[in-house]
């Protein structure tokens, strides 16, 4: 499976899917949360908001990266249970920003065009998962292999 | 952490004071279902002011919450939402169709007041 990489939040998905050697940042990890239950999705995203907020992202933009975080957590919950969460504070170019990776060895995604259109979903969920994260943040990637887990990383940006 | 519920004259406010988990979440719905038939409720306000979050969970609870209540013969009105909870919702396409909002517990409470008079119930003195 290739990964997906989107750099252009907001862009229509399809079109702009396209692989992108991005300048390497530098990512360094700050904490990491095994996703098992439902009180995980919270300390996950506490512990993401107080991140942002120490990179300095404007509050909106904390809400973001905890709405994100909690929206990943609750897909490992949903679908790929037990997975982790890795949040990260990156840098390029003297720019920061947070990194969230959510990782599980789930059952995969099979058709991840079909998972990033809005209104999908398997189970009850509004189907706004994924496709509302790509919108929410500045870069998106998903690779997935069926059978062996999804990872999925995202970064906002300052 | 469990959200505790008033009983304000004909209405039923429950008072969100922390971020919660999926299971109070669930829990506060399950509570006003039961509890507006019990205190024989009008209006039902969810005080949304402490939320961290609205994620598609939490979001879905609170319409789903507003719909059992409005088939329970009651009204539901969400109030507090913040701005930058209020963005995040929009990006993630999250707009709470059918559901009736208000900037604040005053305002929510107005609104009841009025749509209850409407069907002949009385109102309340507001709290101060």
């Amino acid at each position: 499976m290739m990964p997906i990489l989107e750099s252009d939040a907001g862009s229509k998905p399809g079109a702009s899917e396209r692989l992108v050697e991005q300048p390497r940042a530098q990512v360094k990890k700050a904490a990491s949360v095994n996703i098992q239950s439902d009180r995980d999705i919270l300390s996950a995203r506490q512990q993401g908001r107080a991140l942002a907020q120490q990179v300095g992202l404007t509050s909106s933009d904390q809400t973001v990266v905890a709405t994100v975080i909690s929206e990943l957590a609750r897909n490992i919950l949903l679908y790929a249970r037990p997975g982790a969460l890795t949040l990260g504070v990156v840098e390029s170019n003297g720019r920061r920003g947070i990194q969230v990776e959510a990782r599980d060895h789930g059952p995969g995604i099979p058709d991840i065009e079909r998972a990033l259109r809005v209104g999908y979903s398997t189970s009850k969920s509004l189907g706004l998962g994924l496709p509302g994260v790509r919108r929410l943040v500045d870069e998106f990637e998903i690779v997935s292999k069926p059978g062996k887990g999804t990872v999925v990383k995202v970064k906002k940006w300052k | 952490m469990e959200v505790p519920i008033l009983k304000q004259g004909p209405y039923l406010i429950g008072s969100v004071q922390s971020a919660l988990t999926d299971a109070d979440l669930l829990q506060l719905r399950d509570t006003l279902v039961e509890k507006v038939g019990r205190f024989r409720s009008l209006g039902v306000i969810v005080d949304v002011t402490a939320m961290d979050v609205m994620d598609s969970f939490a979001s879905r609870t609170l319409s789903d919450i507003a719909h059992m209540i409005r088939l329970r013969g009651a009204e539901t009105v969400i109030v507090g939402i913040q701005p930058e909870v209020a963005f995040a919702m929009v990006q993630l396409g999250l707009t709470l169709q059918g559901v009736t909002t208000a900037l604040d517990l005053e305002e929510g409470l107005t609104f009841l007041d009025r749509r209850t008079k409407k069907h002949g119930a009385h109102s309340v003195p507001r709290p101060r």
